[in-house]
């Protein structure tokens, strides 16, 4: 079984760590894997994304197809849309719901939104506000992330938590608590 | 064996460590940086003493190099393909005098240009040199050629260059590790003429690499990397696929390629295989990421009717990264079910972090110059390239690490006034300093902005190489004091900021302002270390 996931953000909203979370837990599920990340000039508050591909079977390219991917995660809706074309007929969406203006000519939210409905289909996350309400404004991402997990079918809940614990090990225990926490709020979210 | 999950470049750091490596020498560059981080991230982890500290530009890393190999020991350079320009004196002369521990020089390819202002592809400076090249298709031949790579120079007594793109370079897979080889020991090159470079010894020199080419073409034809699979029949097509464009011809046939291939992952060009394939093929696609390096050199192989297709006969883009839609397409294969393009997105450029000195930099220089209508501003390589991009829009040109100052001085010797550089305190001491002598010994009546934010910036916030010495520097150029000025590039300093600018500017003769406040990104990390030590 093959997963091919775009995740999509803006630099520094912490989309590469999503990746490396993922990929550290196929790692320990003994899949294969190839994750592509863009890194340098893009990085800053520019748009970001990065190809992660998980198989049982060996995997030749670092990117994606046109129509041929499965998810579609994204800390920004209108980052969730740049790679439209890229999700096949039957794919899933699972975006946060708030908008990053950092550009001038910012589409209008709700058209934004328009549009993702219309895709195959859709998670739509207030991650601002759950965050907020949990007092985890650093670790949005991690309750995208479990939002997605579901999505994972190759990668259990449990691997991804204990990938957020060897990933984050070396900030120290609250940091490694304070993400899997994220994850089980992301988890239960509709 | 141990797995791990590795970037391209994290593959080719841990490959050179297990192969017995003694130093890594480098100056950091998009796609190229992460090899040199994991080795100093490897030394503090397990304190081993292999040399990791940053360069001041490529051509120093590659000259350390080659002193490192004339001692007996195994050394790394590494570069983004750029910085091969600035490599390119030692590189080449590095093939004449040859080498004595093995050395690899590992050059990371962009194209697409995602972090950089060409798309050269270093592949031509590897024939030029007349050295082995290798370029690894997947992470777990990064890791493997490095092995290769040293054992390979150390036969052959010649440097070996290694090609990688930013997409092999940026992306994860799983790679399984070997044993660590020993360091060699300290053997210096002893009682040798070999590498005093006289032309009576270069003559003899380069005609021992000439000697050498047959065995530098047997390694290609036999290596591991290459491989071609065909039956004795007739096909309409084969492709030569070259590196990381071997996964993309993959990708399209998931059951398995239905014509022949030769995976070119080591040159030269193996020329007997291209011929067999060329006898057995009506036309051979070239897939290759970067320029048209092989499907160039094909046509001079081969002497049958084959036709020759790639990027130079349109099937495929003449410019720009391969991806697998790309080459899906040009071997007329249907591309799976998709929807349009998203109408509700526009494009999201990057720009200067919020709080940035560099921010008040350009918004002084705005406010000087809008009373000099003439003014040209000629810009450097790094963060504040973004300079040129709304709301500053402050640049007229960009072209290399160094040009802003020499630049400005060629444009003020032919009359334009006033003529402003802005280069960042990592790539001046790179390639502005020798520049700035020349503004200095003729007084030209140049306003050189050094913004420095005590680090390289756009690459990660690695170390740069003049921190706290770029007053120093500049009065030991010859820089008059009194047109040496330091200002905090702070909102609240913008009269003071201003008013320098406009003194330095009517002054005419060479100036030299710096404004000096650290990264916010750097600052942040080191705030967050301290924080976790505590």
């Amino acid at each position: 079984m093959k997963t091919d996931i775009i995740l999509a953000g803006v630099g520094g909203q912490g989309i590469l760590s999503i990746a490396t979370v993922i990929g550290q837990a196929a790692l320990e599920e003994g899949l294969f894997i190839k994750q592509a990340e863009v890194h340098g000039m893009s990085q800053r508050g520019g748009d970001v994304q990065s190809n992660l591909r998980i198989s049982d079977q060996p995997i030749a390219s670092d990117l994606i197809s046109l129509g041929q991917a499965d998810i579609i995660i994204a800390m920004e809706p209108m980052e969730a849309l740049r790679y439209k074309e890229y999700l096949s007929t039957d794919g899933w969406v699972i975006t946060s719901s708030n908008p990053f203006v950092n550009i001038p000519n910012y589409p209008d939210s709700n058209k934004i939104l328009d549009e993702l409905r219309g895709m195959p289909h859709l998670v739509l996350i207030d991650t601002d506000r759950i965050g907020a309400e949990n007092k985890m404004t650093k670790s949005v991402n991690m309750i995208l992330l479990g939002a997605a997990s579901r999505a994972l079918k190759s990668i259990s809940f449990e691997k991804l938590c204990d990938s957020v614990a060897t990933i984050f090990g070396s900030k120290g225990e609250s940091v490694v608590e304070m993400n899997v926490k994220a994850l089980k709020i992301g988890l239960n979210c509709k | 064996m141990e797995k791990r999950l590795l970037l391209g470049d994290e593959a080719i750091a841990q490959g050179a460590i297990d192969a017995g490596l003694s130093g890594v020498y480098a100056y950091p560059g998009t796609p190229s940086t992460e090899i040199t981080e994991y080795i100093q991230a490897y030394c503090r982890k397990t304190g081993a003493g292999i040399h990791n500290r940053w360069c001041t530009n490529e051509k120093t890393a590659m000259e350390t190099a080659l002193g490192m190999s004339f001692a007996g020991k195994r050394a790394l350079v590494c570069m983004k393909h750029v910085g091969m320009n600035v490599a390119a004196d030692p590189f080449v002369n590095s093939s004449i005098t040859g080498v004595n521990g093995g050395l690899v020089v590992l050059v990371a390819d962009d194209p697409s240009m995602h972090s950089s202002q060409d798309e050269q592809d270093t592949r031509h400076y590897g024939k030029f040199a007349m050295i082995p090249i290798l370029e690894p298709s997947t992470q777990q031949e990064c890791y493997d050629m490095m092995a290769y790579a040293y054992s390979m120079s150390e036969a052959l007594k010649l440097p070996v260059l290694m090609r990688t793109v930013t997409r092999l370079a940026h992306s994860r897979s799983v790679v399984v590790l070997r044993a660590k080889r020993e360091e060699n020991p300290l053997e210096p090159v002893n009682g040798s003429r070999d590498w005093v470079l006289l032309p009576a010894i270069a003559r003899r020199r380069y005609a021992g690499l000439l000697t050498k080419q047959a065995e530098i073409a047997k390694l290609a034809l036999e290596s591991p990397f290459n491989s071609f699979k065909a039956e004795a029949k007739r096909y309409e097509m084969g492709a030569i696929a070259c590196g990381n464009a071997y996964n993309y011809l993959s990708e399209c046939y998931p059951d398995g390629i239905p014509f022949p291939v030769l995976k070119l992952s080591q040159y030269p060009i193996p020329q007997e295989t291209v011929r067999t394939m060329a006898e057995q093929c009506e036309s051979i696609m070239v897939i290759e990421d970067g320029q048209p390096f092989v499907e160039e050199q094909i046509a001079g192989i081969l002497t049958s009717e084959c036709r020759i297709i790639g990027r130079l006969t349109g099937e495929l883009p003449r410019q720009g990264e391969l991806n697998p839609d790309i080459v899906k397409v040009a071997l007329g294969l249907q591309a799976m079910p998709h929807s349009d393009v998203a109408e509700n997105v526009v494009a999201r450029p990057p720009a200067l972090c919020q709080g940035c000195g560099h921010r008040s930099v350009y918004e002084a220089i705005n406010i000087v110059l809008k009373d000099y209508k003439n003014a040209k501003v000629f810009g450097d390589i790094g963060c504040y390239t973004l300079g040129a991009l709304p709301p500053y829009q402050a640049l007229d040109s960009t072209v290399d690490m160094g040009a802003s100052i020499t630049m400005a001085k060629g444009a003020s010797d032919a009359g334009v006034f006033p003529a402003i550089a802005i280069i960042g305190d990592s790539t001046f001491t790179h390639s502005g300093m020798t520049g700035l002598l020349d503004a200095v010994n003729e007084n030209a009546p140049i306003t050189i902005i050094i913004s420095d934010n005590l680090t390289t910036g756009m690459t990660g916030g690695q170390d740069s190489a003049g921190t706290n010495k770029y007053e120093a520097i500049c009065r030991g150029i010859g820089v008059d004091p009194e047109h040496l000025k330091v200002v905090v590039p702070l909102p609240q300093n913008m009269e003071e900021i201003t008013r320098i600018l406009r003194e330095e500017i009517e002054y005419h003769g060479l100036s030299v302002v710096i404004p000096r406040r650290e990264c916010i990104q750097t600052l942040a990390r080191k705030a967050k270390a301290k924080a976790q030590k505590q």
